[in-house]
């Protein structure tokens, strides 16, 4: 009997993987190019640039990408447009700086990379600016409803909710994107 | 003579094995259910980045990977040390995906077709041209939700 469970075991701790599986979820962006051209305010663009060498230009400065995170996060949250404008956005508490985007609705992440760029470099990056997108998102949520955002997603995302707990953090999820929509755009990439 | 003496001193009772075979069918339960069968075996080295902000992958049928890195040592012969693309067991050109993704997803099940996810399981000294030229693949046939497959960890540790 224990032989025989002993061989079982021996197969099974040979063939496992534990895998890891998991990851950073991308949208890429449809190929058809859309009916008619959308004009965007360049001020409601935050640009990123990465070069071959991993350095990094956001908004035609240098910065290191330690510091993306709070640059992106402050560009989000700006809240430029004036009170009682159709943009207004109450709940920001950014610096409501004019020059910079007018709400979380209108904020544009515009992603460049080099083809030269390394893989991790890219994924580093990418990380950061979901972070920017996460961190405002579990604020709003942590106001609205007591708990963070990335929990109520993943418990959302979870097989093992039931149901009705499910259609009740849909909402509240949907709720939070609406108020940060993940803008995150990727342009192809260049040559030099 | 007492029916309660003592015993002699210096002997130590012999561990009971009874219970060995329970463990080792806890064990193997264990591994039963933790194990996932590989399906391809891996010719690329994969050495996943790292970043904090995942999200888990559930649902395994709803899944197409590909991999991406450099040749391992007994590839590296025939396909070099530029970073190659692997489909299933094969290398690939990045012309070939396209048509790899149409082929993985008419075998999935007519509902679940349009809820797939590719899985993009790149090694982090790869470069980003090719990844560029994967993605422009995966919007030519639509298949536009990608998954960056990292491993948990602090994304800082990519950039040493």
């Amino acid at each position: 009997m224990a032989d025989i469970a002993f061989l079982l075991l021996i197969f099974f701790l040979v063939t496992t993987t534990i895998e890891t599986d998991a990851g950073l979820d991308r949208m890429l962006p449809p190929i058809e190019p859309p009916d008619q051209d959308v004009v965007i305010k360049q001020k409601n663009i935050f640009q990123v640039n990465i070069n071959k060498n991993g350095q990094l230009l956001a908004d035609d400065e240098l910065i290191e990408i330690s510091n993306l995170r709070e640059k992106a996060m402050a560009f989000l949250d700006n809240g430029g447009a004036p009170q009682g404008s159709p943009d207004y956005c109450s709940y920001c508490k950014g610096a409501r700086d004019a020059s910079s985007s007018d709400s979380p609705a209108k904020a544009i992440i515009s992603l460049k990379n080099d083809r030269e760029t390394k893989y991790a470099t890219y994924i580093t990056v990418q990380n950061e600016l979901v972070g920017a997108y996460n961190d405002l998102r579990d604020r709003e949520a942590q106001r609205l409803y007591g708990k963070k955002f990335v929990d109520m997603e993943a418990e959302y995302l979870n097989p093992e909710t039931s149901d009705e707990v499910k259609d009740e953090l849909k909402e509240k999820v949907q709720r939070i994107q609406e108020l940060f929509p993940q803008k995150l755009s990727e342009a192809e990439t260049t040559t030099n | 003579m007492s029916k309660f003496a003592k015993k002699k001193d210096g002997e130590v009772p012999a561990v009971s094995t009874a219970s060995l075979p329970d463990i080792v069918f806890m064990l193997l339960f264990f591994f039963m259910t933790v194990t996932v069968m590989k399906d391809s075996t891996l010719k690329v080295e994969n050495v996943l980045p790292n970043a904090n902000e995942v999200k888990k992958l559930e649902k395994k049928d709803r899944v197409i990977y590909i991999y991406v890195g450099k040749p391992t040592r007994e590839y590296e012969k025939v396909y070099g040390t530029e970073p190659q693309i692997q489909l299933n067991d094969k290398f690939a050109k990045p012309s070939e995906v396209g048509d790899y993704i149409l082929m993985e997803r008419a075998k999935k099940p007519q509902e679940l077709q349009n809820v797939l996810t590719t899985a993009l399981k790149v090694d982090k000294n790869a470069s980003m041209g090719l990844i560029s030229d994967i993605k422009q693949e995966l919007r030519k046939v639509n298949a536009l939700k990608v998954n960056y497959t990292t491993y948990e960890g602090d994304a800082f540790r990519n950039l040493q």
